[in-house]
């Protein structure tokens, strides 16, 4: 907890830790030179010395090796170039068609109706009421034409993890390439690259605790990904633009950072949280799996409030969380996630995401649930719908 | 320090509404519900049968902050007034009387004025007077649009010129919006232009296109 609010929106993003910060300063006031090939002058050397250990490190989390890591600005980049990338790579040679999920985050959602517009054609495959895609959809879903198959590690909203293994093995057996959004599961979630898949994975620093405008793509090597951006010929030609040194060294320190005992207590967090709010609130639906969810994420629907009401009244009392009601959106509509498994616009208009991060504790797991029984108790003593008992 | 979303007004109206509840009596009453955003207001009134002065009015809300404060001042604004004067209260009106709502929540403060307003319509209808039917005419239907919001200018749509063409042919409606269907707000335009016309006795459907 810090000053006065209690943050619990850490899927939005995290505060920083001040061990990235200071792990990151040297490379904006020392070694500050442009990352040279081996050519150049000493400065830059450095530089590229300390980019590659940094490739290194994030590599590392996932099994991959380091030149197969590309540095991005972040999430969305990461995922604009690989559904960008294949599509270029592949769009005249093999086919126009993509198979992804209802449910994704707007990188991969927003850029698969991108490519929708230019002519590709998308399936978009349902999930059921826990948020799991049935791997055997994918099968049933690709076709000869089929050049990506795009299914998120995690969701961004409910948690729910999917079996991407499983997914990985029918793409390879079709021999189409699988893209995974890790963004909500990277150095949290195990994800290994060498179980073979994905072929092109999305990662994110500022989801633990790592600097925001710093992210990654796992590319396997021999993916067909023609660059999607031009520039120069950075990051093996994949990513044109001067590489953010500092911003690699901070995302490898905030992976070295994230262990397995912090990311227990987290799951601990989420645990009381969801425990507690569904024995002692009626009318609560927890959104997403039970079980199989990122540790940090609890989400449930209050029925007969609205979730924007409930943020601000939390707000009040301190505490920062989200909600997939449309009024709280930024086009307004409800959550498409909260809609693709199965709920409707009124399961959406009440949904609370909580998700935990290295700053928070028991002690703000438990007073969020008092504060938010509260809270509901008094927006449905004057909701028309709330039953009167 | 802390910064909320909304003026110190609105907040005071959102965490202490006025008028909460149901009329148990109640003379005329109306539930509005907006499926764009989701929201649902209930309005009660009593009204007075000599001087039609509306005696007391109660509101309830299944909404975000802007829906619940403007329930709150509508509410207000409303009690003493007669029907007459109570069906002329906008929703430029009550966001004034709240010192100013985000642009984006114009949309989910109007209900609660239409709460009022059909809550008002509820009781003329059961006290016989209910003017005749009037038929739909373009005229009509841009009266209607100027209840739908622009979420861009928190304004209507007819006046920030979405709007670029009206028509009406054999219970048709069609109406053109200025915008490309993969713009932000698109979706919740369509939802809510539909939601306005569609209750028209003589429409039977309405089409919304859009220009991109």
């Amino acid at each position: 907890m810090f000053g006065e609010t209690t943050y619990l929106d850490n899927s939005a993003t995290t505060r920083l830790d001040e061990r990235v910060l200071e792990a990151m300063k040297p490379y904006f006031f020392e070694t500050y030179a442009v990352a040279t090939s081996e050519f150049g002058y000493s400065l830059g050397i450095e530089a590229r010395e300390a980019l590659d250990a940094a490739r290194g490190a994030v590599a590392q989390r996932i099994g991959a090796a380091a030149d197969e890591i590309v540095f991005t600005s972040g999430s969305t980049e990461s995922s604009n170039m690989a559904l960008k990338g294949v599509a270029l790579a592949l769009g005249e040679k093999k086919g126009r068609h993509i198979v992804t999920t209802a449910i994704e985050d707007f990188p991969v959602l927003n850029t698969a109706r991108t490519l929708e517009r230019q002519g590709f054609t998308v399936t978009y495959l349902p999930v059921d009421g826990d948020g799991l895609l049935d791997a055997e959809a994918v099968r049933a879903a690709i076709t000869p034409e089929t050049i990506l198959v795009s299914v998120q590690h995690a969701n961004q909203e409910i948690g729910t993890v999917q079996d991407v293994e499983a997914v990985g093995r029918i793409a390879r057996e079709q021999g189409v390439v699988f893209h995974s959004d890790a963004t909500h599961t990277f150095a949290r979630v195990p994800l290994d690259v060498r179980q073979g898949s994905p072929d092109l994975v999305t990662l994110s620093a500022h989801t633990i605790h790592g600097p925001r405008g710093v992210g990654a793509l796992y590319v396997r090597p021999g993916t067909p990904l023609k660059k999607w951006m031009d520039g120069g010929f950075q990051e093996r030609d994949l990513r044109a633009g001067v590489e953010d040194v500092p911003g690699a060294v901070g995302f490898a320190e905030a992976v070295r950072l994230v262990t397995a005992e912090e990311t227990a207590a987290l799951q601990a967090m989420r645990d009381r949280v969801i425990d507690r709010l569904l024995a002692e609130v009626p009318h609560v639906t927890l959104n997403g799996h039970r079980r199989r969810r990122t540790p940090h994420n609890a989400n449930l629907t209050f029925h007969y409030v609205e979730g924007e009401s409930i943020t601000l009244q939390l707000d009040m009392r301190g505490f920062a969380v989200s909600t997939g009601s449309a009024c709280f959106s930024k086009s307004l509509e409800a959550s498409h996630v909260i809609l693709g498994i199965g709920g409707d616009h009124e399961r959406a208009h009440g949904s609370v995401r909580f998700t935990f991060g290295r700053f928070n504790t028991m002690e703000d797991a438990d007073r969020v649930v008092e504060s938010i029984a509260e809270v509901v108790e008094r927006l449905r003593a004057i909701s028309p719908l709330a039953p009167k008992d | 320090m802390t910064r909320f979303p909304y003026n110190e007004t609105v907040l005071e109206h959102f965490k202490h509404p006025h008028n909460v509840g149901e009329l148990e009596d109640a003379d005329g009453k109306a539930v509005e519900g907006s499926p764009a955003c989701g929201d649902m207001v209930s309005v009660t009134i009593k009204v007075n049968a000599e001087s039609r002065v509306i005696e007391d009015i109660k509101f309830q809300s299944y909404g975000c902050a802007s829906n619940i404060a403007t329930g709150s001042i509508i509410t207000d604004l409303a009690k003493g007034r007669t029907i007459d004067e109570a069906k002329k209260i906008t929703w430029k009106q009550a966001s004034d009387e709240l010192g100013g709502l985000p642009p984006v929540k114009a949309h989910c403060s109007v209900l609660a004025v239409e709460g009022l307003r059909a809550a008002v319509r509820d009781y003329e209808e059961r006290h016989g007077l209910v003017t005749e039917r009037v038929p739909t005419t373009v005229d009509v239907l841009k009266k209607r649009l100027r209840h739908v919001m622009d979420p861009l200018h928190g304004l209507d749509i007819v006046r920030t010129d979405l709007v670029k063409d009206v028509t009406f042919m054999d219970g048709v409606v069609r109406i053109v919006v200025d915008l490309d269907d993969s713009h932000q707000f698109a979706q919740v335009i369509r939802t809510d232009i539909k939601e306005k016309i569609e209750p028209l006795w003589d429409v039977e459907r309405v089409e919304v296109e859009f220009t991109g």
